[in-house]
């Protein structure tokens, strides 16, 4: 800031109008955006629908639905659950968030936003909360659908679940914004959110639930942010509050990709 | 053209420089535009001209210079400059699934005294595709939405650049006249261009950018009047002439014979001694055409010096004028 004897007091003043002006139009921005959101059907199916489509496929698997000694009494379906639940934040995280931004930065839509008194953050503010949002609704979906159709109870430690929930929601995001982050092109930022979301998919217990893998592998597991927020909800939902250590894993690995993400973002 | 820079300038640049990397692209360029001002930045294309003006919209910082829109700085004082400088810019899109509605609903709601979005949609020829979604309008329509934006929050100040490219000659007069309308009310324009029509056209006065510095800032009569050849004469003479002869008359630049007609390119003062010569000699000019330099030629000699790959461009210029 130049010459703070002139602009220090006009500054003062017109501060809290400034604020109020900046709220409003980063509602804006935020109600346009979910306007938009609500025309891409395809990320629309990927985050809401696919994972409890997927848990229903696997509950109309007779075997899943039957109590398994070896998961100490539980079935395939009850650890599927929260699967499905990280199954949607990795789809919105990592495969659709990242092009969107990208795109926007690509195509001049944050240059333009920033010739304007709206900041082009509020962007990239309003896709986080709408993917979180969808990623929320996707989640609440699966947790509806388990209970009703495969009577799959609900968290049996809710405050730690929401808060294992938070976290992971907030992983995958991170993951995403470090990866719309890095790469420079939209083609980049779709081949590394395919390449990344494998592993992760792995890690969050897709193919397998992280609880049947082998000692080491799952020790391993445990260490990614997926892993361990993965083995967080099978705990809340077990009725245990999530071991620290594993909230521990996925908080440190959300503070690391966002330091990454927020040090490495090119507006253009 | 009306209203020249009478009170303070409204844009003030100077000693701008700006590189990237090893390559300075902005050279040490100052000017300023008064308000009400229609301004022109013309230059070939690499020359800085968006550089600089992105510099004026606070997009870039400057390497060292001074830049001030209405006694502000662009970039530490942005929030207040995008209150009263509305921008087009050359290579930017929307969301592919925004409908024009939307977007002129959502960007006049940024600013504290918006300008209704209607007036100007139907001015710019949008009206009927309000509904449309961004990627379904064609390369015309989306340059006046562009348009349009820049307009939408009132400014004081509007940088348009490259304005009337991917525009039909029928929108490109229609915004042309939206732009003398715009000024009529009082906004202040800084032009972009690399087409000598519209700059001649619309600016009051234009600054020749080339290899990042100013290389003239005139009007574009002033302008012209600074071509090397400011008159071009052709005719068939009744009778043969010594080409020596007309090449020693004054402000003779180059004289031609194609198959008979005589071509001269000069000042005023040679054609009048070309006429006086004639009648001297009492010899007719047959098809006798006078024909001004435009500001082509203006440009062209301004900029070719350190540029020789355009000396075939200024030469097929001048022979499409005669």
């Amino acid at each position: 800031m130049s010459a703070p004897t002139t602009t220090t007091p006009a500054a003062a003043a017109a501060d809290p109008g400034d604020r109020r002006r900046r709220r409003t139009a980063f509602l804006a921005v935020l109600r346009s955006e979910a306007v938009l959101f609500r025309r891409e059907p395809a990320a629309l199916f990927w985050i809401l629908a696919f994972p409890t489509v997927l848990m229903v496929i696997l509950g109309l698997i007779p075997a899943f639905r039957e109590p398994d000694e070896g998961l100490g009494g539980r079935r395939v379906i009850d650890l599927y659950v929260p699967v499905a639940v990280l199954l949607g934040m990795i789809t919105a995280g990592v495969q659709v968030m990242p092009g969107v931004l990208t795109t926007y930065r690509e195509r001049g839509i944050l240059r333009r936003l920033s010739t304007t008194p709206a900041r082009p953050s509020m962007l990239i503010a309003a896709q986080v909360v709408l993917h979180a949002a969808a990623i929320a609704l996707s989640a609440l979906l699966v947790l509806a659908v388990g209970r009703i159709a495969f009577r799959v109870s609900l968290p049996a430690q809710p405050v730690g679940y929401v808060l294992a929930v938070l976290l992971a929601c907030l992983a995958a995001l991170a993951v995403g914004a470090t990866i719309a982050a890095l790469c420079r092109t939209i083609k980049m930022a779709q081949a590394v959110g395919t390449v990344v979301f494998f592993p992760m998919m792995f890690t969050a217990g897709v193919w397998a639930p992280v609880e049947t893998l082998p000692e080491t592998l799952r020790r391993i597991v445990e260490c990614t942010p997926l892993g361990a927020a993965s083995q967080a909800l099978n705990d809340a939902a077990g009725g245990d509050f999530p071991g620290l250590l594993h909230l521990g894993v996925t908080a440190v690995w959300v503070v690391v990709l966002l330091s990454a993400a927020a040090r490495w973002f090119r507006w253009e | 053209m009306p209203s020249q820079a009478s009170s303070a300038p409204i844009i003030e640049v100077s000693g701008l420089t700006k590189a990237y990397g090893e390559r300075t692209v902005v050279d040490g360029v100052s000017f300023e535009v008064g308000e009400g001002e229609i301004f022109g930045i013309l230059g070939p294309n690499g020359a800085g001209k968006t550089t600089t003006v992105e510099c004026v919209e606070g997009l870039r910082v400057p390497d060292s210079g001074r830049v001030r829109v209405a006694g502000l700085d662009p970039v530490a004082d942005h929030d207040r400059v995008t209150e009263l400088l509305g921008s087009q810019l050359q290579e930017s899109e929307l969301q592919a699934k925004i409908t024009v509605r939307e977007a002129l609903e959502l960007y006049s709601s940024f600013y504290r005294t918006p300008a209704d979005w209607r007036p100007l949609a139907e001015r710019l020829g949008l009206t009927d595709r309000l509904g449309a979604r961004f990627a379904k309008l064609s390369g015309g329509q989306k340059q006046r939405l562009f348009i349009a934006l820049a307009l939408v929050g009132n400014p004081r100040v509007v940088v348009l650049d490259e304005l009337t490219t991917g525009l039909d000659p029928r929108a490109r007069r229609d915004t042309w006249e939206l732009i003398e309308e715009v000024r009529a009310g009082g906004v202040t324009v800084l032009l972009v261009t690399h087409f000598m029509e519209e700059a001649q056209r619309l600016c009051d006065r234009i600054a020749v950018i080339d290899k990042g510095r100013i290389a003239a800032l005139d009007s574009p009569e002033g302008l012209i009047g600074r071509a090397a050849n400011p008159s071009v004469m052709s005719f068939v003479p009744s009778a043969p002439l010594d080409p020596a002869e007309l090449a020693a008359l004054p402000g003779v630049g180059s004289v031609g014979d194609k198959r008979g007609r005589i071509e001269i390119t000069g000042t005023d003062e040679t054609v009048n001694a070309v006429i006086t010569l004639l009648v001297r000699r009492g010899i007719t000019a047959g098809q006798l055409h006078v024909v001004d330099a435009t500001l082509d030629d203006a440009f062209l000699d301004l900029t070719e010096e350190r540029t020789p790959a355009d000396e075939d461009g200024r030469e097929t210029a001048s022979a499409a004028t005669a």
